[in-house]
């Protein structure tokens, strides 16, 4: 048996980075930040590869599971003795996973952004929260437990906040970073309301007690219910309804397309890679309570995620920001894993939509993170979001080309790149449970074909565009991620995931199902043929069909108006129903209480200041009644 | 014993140091003394035997009290680098070493009597920890105020000292015995026995500044030097806390019932009159010395269960109490030193200028305050749990009053600090390297202490209570 406890240490480091860089990294200069950032995230790096080909290959598997391993645990708080909140590591198949990707990516965009923020204001500063970010994401992968996830859950979303607000000088900037903390905040509400109510029936915060299908958690699937549902139900809809607000599922998708004011860097690593597949992660750890007590709660997964796949994909094909359209490309590609995990059942091939989704998940951070580097080289040089500016960049841009292509490839599902495969599984697993949801899917597939390579042929082909200075290349360090992106994507679909990743750790048989693969695979060409004809060259086409269809273009083009039917219920509805009516309770009532209890205080302290007279023998005196006071009253009044 | 012996063996190492430095060369003794003080700490740590007796039982040592000798040992040891500044000044160079003499003095003095078996013992120990310390509070003897502190301390203390004295006379009358074990064996509960206790305990109340012992209190921390004040409100309140609870808990548990009425009643009236004085002060070390009243209220709050949990949060929340307000006074000194000012109003806009400094004293205030996530909000919250864990629950519900008020006090500062106004603020200085490690150390151990639950857990393992 390996001793993992060294895998603390992928915790410590970044932390230890966090501190040091915020303190200290004024003082020793962008480069050395930059370079001690990037370093000590190379190191953990390569801890997270040795601890997984440990993992996977090197620890004996009981009874062909791949069992969970508690690495490091301590208790924190003892609330009863029961129920305690400990920090810990844990280590399984899909914490290890995660710890792949996200040191992975975040290493890609620590290398990238040494040569993508040179010369900004704050350089240090954005290290700094870089390893703060990576910190908090690491501590939320290997949670051992519910409670120490939403600390860390939390941390995220600090650490988003504090990056997408990175530029605060900007007012757009500053209104992002605040409205995804508070649509996320809002979501995390949920969130807590569940592990409370969790943790409150099964006495307990540890994932491996909860997951256990003879826990008590999956024991109480029949127990007290409320409105139809089961307690454990409810709780696991409030826990998701945290996973939808950080993945930016609808309804709580708004924040994402704003958080795209972030440095592109930190939408590659938070807003396409690895914070917003958090909500996944999530459904993933609790899924044997989802699949085994909680159905009801799996199909809210399931159709929540399918939806805001569908959605998303039609807003995207509409949106000229190419941050934009990879935003709303995110939102859909998570869209498919959780729908993915919502028509997935438990153990062997039962659980193939389980393995599907974290196949994609791990793809998709892959190639997203290319997308969104890719899309940063590509603003890095003409100095602008807007496709519409862009046209022709092929030729001065060689490397990013080819790589975004590769990307866009991956994205669509064309073999044998990484996306085809775990697109196929997705897919087959949908079409096994559920041909609604599947068709759904099988159209999202061709639309999310469309809009990439509507993106692709406007920035790249397109119109000849003329630049105010030449577009130059991006520097090595920016080329370098890319070209290693881009080989991830291209192979990572080779990786055996139905023999490592699994719903109940034991590897099962899957194959790529020609019957779903083939007509996927041919969507996808028809998606990027349509794409090739409407932008390979400046048509008419687009206007065209965009006048035919005035209403419903418009409609997505302004996203079906939520963000303005949000901001309806918030000021018109919540603001000045409620919020008013309590802020002058809040004002009047309590703020007087408080007052006056203030006054009273004031008032007396004025009073009694004469016994500070500086006399001692007053102080004698007062020493001395006070001893026969308190010997009269504990021997003659209060001696019972 | 080793922690008595080596500070004893230090104290006249550095008499002798004294005599074999030249007037000019003085200062050094400095490195000489913080060196050997930080050796006595760390070897204070070393595990050995920790459990035995000498002197026929006057002197005992537990685990427990090695504990307490260690925490008083660290806040000394911040104490003592914070007073560097200071006793570089020209009129403290020539008794540098008469500073830490009796510095030592009085720690030898509070571990004997922590560690002590015998009533006699802990009375020696007791004054050995009282009279150094009036020495030390009137070091600035050219100073009216710093003289004035020193004669009412030595006054005062003698007054409650006879208290005391008297109380052990009725108590070795009735029983027999001075030990500990024999007292607590013998005691019936009778009403001379409780009468000997009440004085007893407006002695030790002396001590720790219970309302209405405590009136000493604002006068000798205003006219001490800072260091001493800090030195005071700490390290001598920790120590006869920490002293009493041993006592409260080993010696007198048959009369559990009035001890915990007689500080039901003196905990409510210390945190309330702490916190009412403490909201109209404008000297800073008066207001921390109300504030550390209102503190001593809140300690006695946890003592009251008489459980294992009850002496563990004690400890705890002295540890806490040490690194929050030795911070605190780590910045009133650092900018009593470089500028002379000590009032709350010379803090106006004091962010502007020393932001560090500005943080530091923030951090330490709602660590005093007991502000989540910081050390003083566990402190705090152990302490109530302790007392609502006996059903205390009135109790704990002043006291969390008390909170809020003290919230008010201390935001003023902070609130001096950030958002007032000043035409004429303290200008921006660097304070020296001892200074600024002193401030670190406690900042470190704010946090630390804080999140390590590991270190509540040690406390509360040796800790014992019925």
């Amino acid at each position: 048996m390996i001793n993992f406890t060294y895998t603390v240490w992928i915790l410590v480091i970044p932390f230890l980075m966090f501190i040091f860089l915020g303190l200290a990294g004024h003082k020793i200069g962008p480069k050395l930040s930059g370079l001690l950032g990037t370093g000590a995230l190379a190191v953990i790096t390569a801890l997270s590869y040795i601890t997984a080909y440990y993992y996977f290959f090197a620890t004996p598997k009981t009874a062909e599971t791949f069992k969970a391993i508690v690495a490091a645990n301590s208790t924190w708080l003892q609330l009863t003795d029961k129920l305690h909140i400990d920090l810990g590591v844990l280590l399984d198949p899909i914490s290890v996973m995660m710890l792949i990707v996200v040191t992975t990516v975040s290493l890609m965009v620590h290398i990238y952004s040494t040569g993508y923020m040179k010369g900004e204001r704050g350089y240090e500063r954005f290290f700094a929260f870089l390893s703060l970010f990576t910190f908090s994401m690491l501590g939320l992968v290997i949670a051992p437990n519910i409670f120490q996830m939403y600390i860390f859950w939390e941390l995220v979303g600090v650490s988003s906040y504090l990056l997408i607000g990175f530029y605060y000088e900007k007012p757009s900037a500053v209104a992002a970073s605040k409205k995804a903390f508070i649509v996320t905040r809002f979501a995390d509400l949920g969130f807590l309301v569940g592990i409370l109510l969790l943790s409150f029936h099964t006495k307990t915060f540890d994932f491996i007690t909860l997951t256990d299908p003879s826990g008590p958690a999956i024991a109480m699937a029949g127990g007290a219910s409320f409105m139809g549902l089961s307690v454990i139900t409810w709780s696991m809809i409030f826990v998701y309804m945290g996973g939808v607000g950080k993945s930016a599922m609808f309804p709580f998708h708004i924040w994402l397309p704003d958080a795209m004011e972030g440095p592109t860097p930190v939408s590659a690593l938070i807003h396409a890679a690895t914070m917003v597949v958090a909500g996944v992660y999530l459904v993933a750890r609790m899924f044997p309570v989802y699949a085994l007590a909680a159905p009801v709660a799996l199909n809210v997964v399931a159709y929540v995620g399918a939806f805001s796949s569908l959605f998303a994909a039609i807003i995207a094909c509409t949106q000229t920001d190419i941050k934009r359209v990879l935003a709303y490309s995110t939102i859909s590609q998570i869209g498919y894993m959780m729908l993915a995990l919502g028509v997935s059942g438990y153990g062997g091939h039962e659980g193939l939509g389980y393995m599907a989704s974290m196949f994609h998940l791990f793809t998709h951070a892959m190639f997203k993170a290319l997308l969104f580097l890719g899309a940063g080289a590509i603003i890095h040089a003409v100095h602008t979001n807007l496709m519409t500016e862009m046209g022709g960049l092929r030729k001065y841009l060689p490397i990013t080309h080819l790589t975004f292509l590769i990307a866009c490839l991956t994205i669509a599902g064309i073999p044998p790149f990484s996306g085809f495969f775990s697109k196929d599984e997705i897919l087959a697993a949908a079409f096994n449970h559920n041909k609604f949801l599947f068709a759904v899917e099988y159209a999202v597939a061709g639309l999310t074909a469309f809009y990439m390579f509507r993106l692709y042929f406007n920035v790249f082909w397109g119109k000849e565009t003329q630049y105010n200075h030449t577009p130059h290349e991006a520097p090595f360090s920016m080329t370098i991620p890319l070209i290693i992106l881009a080989l991830a994507s291209m192979f990572t679909g080779f990786i055996p995931f139905n023999k490592l990743v699994t719903s109940n750790g034991q590897a099962f048989e899957s194959g790529i199902e020609w019957g779903v693969a083939i007509p996927s695979v041919l969507i996808g060409l028809l998606g990027i043929g349509i794409a090739f004809i409407m932008y390979r060259k400046e048509t008419s086409i687009p206007e065209k069909l965009a006048a035919t269809f005035k209403y419903g273009y418009k409609w997505a083009y302004n996203k079906f108006y939520i963000d303005e039917l949000y901001i309806f219920v918030t000021k018109k509805i919540i603001f000045r129903y409620i919020s008013e009516p309590i802020a002058w309770f809040d004002r009047h009532i309590i703020d007087g209480t408080m007052n006056s209890i203030a006054t009273v205080t004031q008032v007396i302290s004025f009073r009694i200041r004469k016994f500070q007279s500086g006399q001692l023998q007053q102080y004698a005196f007062v020493f001395v009644s006070g001893v026969i006071l308190l010997s009269v009253l504990m021997i003659y009044v209060w001696y019972w | 014993m080793r922690h008595e012996l080596l500070l004893a063996v230090a104290a006249m190492l550095i008499l002798i140091a004294e005599i074999f430095t030249s007037p000019a060369r003085r200062k050094s003794i400095n490195l000489f003394a913080i060196t050997l003080f930080a050796i006595i700490t760390i070897a204070g740590f070393i595990p050995v035997k920790p459990v035995g007796a000498l002197f026929g039982g006057m002197y005992v040592s537990t685990n427990v009290a090695t504990l307490m000798k260690n925490i008083l040992n660290i806040g000394v040891l911040l104490i003592l680098i914070q007073s560097v500044t200071w006793l570089k000044k020209d009129e403290n160079a020539d008794r540098v070493s008469e500073y830490f003499m009796l510095i030592m003095s009085t720690l030898i003095g509070m571990d004997f009597m922590i560690s002590a078996g015998h009533f006699l013992m802990f009375y020696i120990g007791l004054e050995l920890a009282t009279i150094p310390v009036a020495a030390l509070a009137a070091f600035e003897r050219y100073k009216n105020k710093s003289a004035e502190a020193g004669i009412k301390l030595i006054l005062t203390s003698s007054l409650s000292s006879g208290i005391l004295l008297y109380g052990l006379s009725m108590i070795y009358g009735t029983t027999g015995s001075l030990y500990f074990y024999e007292v607590s064996r013998l005691f019936t509960g009778s009403s001379l026995q409780i009468l000997g206790f009440i004085f007893f305990f407006a002695g030790m109340a002396f001590k720790i500044s219970i309302v209405p012992f405590h009136l000493w209190t604002a006068d000798v921390y205003e006219g001490a030097p800072v260091n001493i004040t800090s030195f005071l409100s700490v390290i001598s309140k920790g120590a006869a806390i920490f002293i009493f609870v041993i006592i409260l808990y080993s010696v007198f548990p048959v009369i559990m019932a009035t001890w915990q009425k007689t500080i039901l009643v003196t905990s409510i009236l210390t945190m309330t009159i702490g916190n009412l004085f403490a909201i109209r002060q404008q000297n800073i070390k008066r207001f921390l010395a109300f504030s550390s009243i209102s503190q001593a209220g809140y300690i006695l709050v946890g003592m009251i269960g008489g459980s294992q949990l009850g002496m563990a949060s004690v400890i705890y929340y002295i540890l806490v109490y040490i690194f929050s307000n030795l911070g605190a006074f780590g910045v009133v000194i650092a900018i009593s030193n470089a500028t002379g000012k000590e009032n709350i109003d010379d803090y106006n806009g004091l962010y502007k200028t020393n932001p560090r400094l500005s943080l530091i004293m923030t951090l330490a205030l709602f660590s005093l305050a007991g502000i989540p996530p910081v050390a003083g909000f566990f402190g705090k919250f152990f302490l109530f749990a302790a007392a609502a864990e006996k059903g205390f629950y009135f109790l704990v519900l002043v006291a969390v009053f008390n909170t809020i008020i003290s919230l008010y006090y201390y935001l003023l500062v902070v609130k001096a600090m950030f958002i007032n106004k000043n035409d004429d603020p303290i200008t921006s200085f660097r304070s020296d390297f001892p200074t600024r490690s002193a401030l670190l150390i406690c900042v470190a151990g704010i946090f630390i202490t804080g999140f390590a639950s590991v270190i509540f857990e040690v406390i509360k393992e040796i800790s014992f209570g019925n």
